[in-house]
């Protein structure tokens, strides 16, 4: 080397106090980033219990969060849905409502939509006439409207729903627990049902309808034809209604005097939706017992990541005593590895949260819902496992700051 | 001339029954530039004198001065920081990092001066320039020979312009040609000024350095040459 360079670069001022070593931060995740790549299947292979648990945590949020998203999204996300039921008759059958009950509701200015349904009393639902009626399945038939399924929130699974002209006919729509029960899975036009001495077409299989349950066992046919085929007087036994969301509780305290002005306290009024939505707010058991299992399966990986880390300490003590000999603090050394834990640790709750969502999504597609992935669920996974990893590493992190770099260089 | 490194009555031993005594009263005075061996059997309390030389350990008694600093009384990190910016070291095992390549390996030698990652780069290109290595800047050590490995190391310890290097035993995992070409690499340093140390117990080495120092039983037993 020339004198020129030697100029060029002062060394350390002699005499002058000796400044501590500076580890800029990008350097040091740098340095943890390094202890990971140097041994990628070990990094993985440790990541993977926290992965597991944070999967198992975020999977079971999320399917909760997208079973409740899909049935708030059915009541709709007011849950503004509004019943009116005539009590019973003696024999416990629907009694029935006045004619003018459904149009008098439609008045009501807050009211959105309205649609009534009649029970038809004594008619039976069976494949053909050759099952015995009383084999009846317990599918009760009910007239409705062609507005039913926008009200109720509602859909078809197969085929389509009555309107204004197949309510005039003998078609029928089954609901979806009545085509179980009488093993109908699709629409042609051949397929029909014997209700009550007659054939009727089958035009359409619903989806389930939480909301209204009955539907989802009743054989659905129009007004019209009900009336002329069925002997329904017209009169309907429930009417829906959907209400502006912050009207719900007034039209509420009126529908007895407008359904029924002459016996209101024969109506009964209720509001489904707030029954569903307090049991979908509710947390399932299924719930508490897999965050349980998600929790464990994280500690378990946290115990593993500090085991890791304490046998990558007792492996490198060469290079602990090398950073030491280049001018690394204890603290420097034991940040490196404190570090590494959080890197390892991120990576599992980065990993469990995408399998995790990856979970919900295959779940949520599978049974037809939304999928949805709650941030916070997301953020105390990452925010648990980021936690896990800080404790697993304190006692390594500790080990290698405290070792002398003489003792570390001699043993390696 | 300025002395870099001054020992003076430096004492350590070490706890056991009976304690064993390293160093007894040694001093020891480096120059700038200057090209020292010390030699001795094992057991001599060379690598002990290396260490607290490099304020890798505390002598139990003495005064250790570098750069004119008295370091006995420094913190941890006031020493940390001694050997980060004065100090470069030399180690028989190498103490390279196998997933780094040449550049990056020496690069090490600067990142606790906390200079951005560039300027790290830059300089280990040239270190490793200086050492004959400036065509295997990509390999990792598991490419490069023994030799090539130990110039690595000598590149990192000189990246930061120390102003001495302390080598232990820096051709004992090398055959004799190769030790050669090392400790000419070695010796090659001072004329940049900065003072070199080599602890050996391997005679070969000593004709290449100016000054000879002898240890055995923790003592120095006779310093010859110039200083």
């Amino acid at each position: 080397m020339s004198a020129k360079s030697v100029a060029s670069r002062p060394r350390a001022e002699p005499g002058r106090p000796p400044a501590t070593p500076r580890l800029r931060v990008a350097d040091l995740v740098a340095s943890g980033l390094l202890g990971l790549r140097a041994r990628k299947l070990r990094a993985a292979l440790s990541a993977l219990g926290i992965a597991i648990g944070i999967a198992a945590a975020v999977a079971v949020l999320g399917i909760s969060a997208s079973s409740r998203a899909n049935l708030l999204a059915q009541l709709g996300a007011e849950g503004n849905l509004l019943t009116v039921t005539a009590g019973q008759s003696y024999d416990g059958s629907p009694a029935e409502l006045p004619l003018t009950a459904e149009p008098m509701i439609a008045r009501i200015p807050p009211v959105e939509s309205v649609t009534a349904i009649g029970y038809v009393q004594g008619a039976t639902v069976r494949r053909t006439a050759a099952v015995p009626a009383i084999d009846s399945g317990g599918i009760s038939v009910l007239a409705a409207q062609p507005g039913l399924l926008g009200t109720l929130g509602g859909s078809v699974a197969r085929g389509t729903f009555l309107n204004a002209a197949t309510a005039r006919y003998p078609a029928v729509v089954l609901g979806a627990v009545a085509a179980q029960t009488l093993g109908i899975d699709r629409v042609t036009p051949g397929t029909q049902v014997y209700i009550a001495g007659q054939y009727f077409t089958v035009i359409g299989i619903l989806r389930p309808v939480p909301l209204a349950p009955q539907i989802d066992e009743a054989a659905l046919v129009g007004f019209p034809v009900a009336g002329s085929r069925l002997g329904l007087d017209g009169h309907p036994t429930q009417i829906y209604l959907r209400a502006t969301a912050d009207q719900v509780q007034p039209v509420a305290s009126v529908l007895p005097f407008t359904a029924n002005p002459a016996q209101p306290e024969a109506v009964q009024v209720s509001r489904p939706s707030s029954i569903l939505a307090a049991r979908a707010a509710a947390r399932t058991a299924y719930t508490g017992l897999f965050l349980g299992l998600g929790a464990v399966a994280v500690l378990v990986g946290g115990v593993g990541i500090a085991n890791i880390m304490v046998i990558s300490v007792l492996e490198r003590r060469g290079e602990i005593g090398l950073r030491r000999a280049l001018g690394a603090t204890r603290r420097q050394v034991g940040l490196q590895f404190l570090t590494e834990s959080l890197l390892l640790s991120a990576l599992g709750g980065v990993a469990g949260v995408l399998l995790g969502a990856a979970a919900t999504a295959g779940y949520a597609i599978s049974s037809g819902q939304p999928a949805v992935v709650p941030p916070a669920g997301v953020a105390v996974g990452i925010g648990v496992a980021l936690g896990v990893g800080a404790l697993a590493g304190v006692y390594p992190a500790a080990r290698a700051a405290r070792l002398a770099p003489a003792e570390a260089l001699r043993t390696s | 001339m300025t002395a870099v490194l001054e020992i003076a009555e430096v004492s350590k031993s070490y706890p056991g029954s009976p304690p064993v005594t390293a160093l007894a009263a040694v001093d020891l005075r480096i120059h700038q530039a200057e090209r020292a061996v010390v030699l001795g059997p094992s057991g001599s309390g060379k690598t002990t004198l290396l260490h607290v030389a490099g304020t890798l350990e505390r002598p139990g008694r003495g005064s250790v001065k570098i750069g004119g600093e008295e370091v006995s009384a420094m913190s941890d990190a006031e020493l940390s920081g001694v050997r980060a910016r004065r100090l470069g070291f030399v180690f028989q095992q190498f103490h390279l990092l196998d997933h780094l390549d040449a550049v990056h390996n020496v690069a090490l030698g600067l990142l606790y001066r906390g200079s951005p990652a560039r300027e790290r780069r830059a300089a280990a290109v040239e270190a490793l320039d200086r050492v004959g290595l400036g065509h295997r800047l990509g390999h990792r050590p598991s490419q490069l020979s023994g030799g090539e490995r130990q110039r690595v190391a000598i590149a990192r310890a000189v990246v930061g312009r120390p102003d001495v290097v302390l080598a232990d035993e820096p051709t004992g995992n090398l055959d004799s040609a190769t030790g050669a070409e090392i400790i000419a690499l070695l010796a090659g340093l001072a004329d940049d000024g900065t003072a070199v140390v080599v602890i050996t117990h391997d005679q070969a080495v000593a004709a290449a350095m100016d000054r000879r120092v002898l240890m055995r039983d923790g003592r120095i037993i006779s310093d010859q040459g110039p200083r």
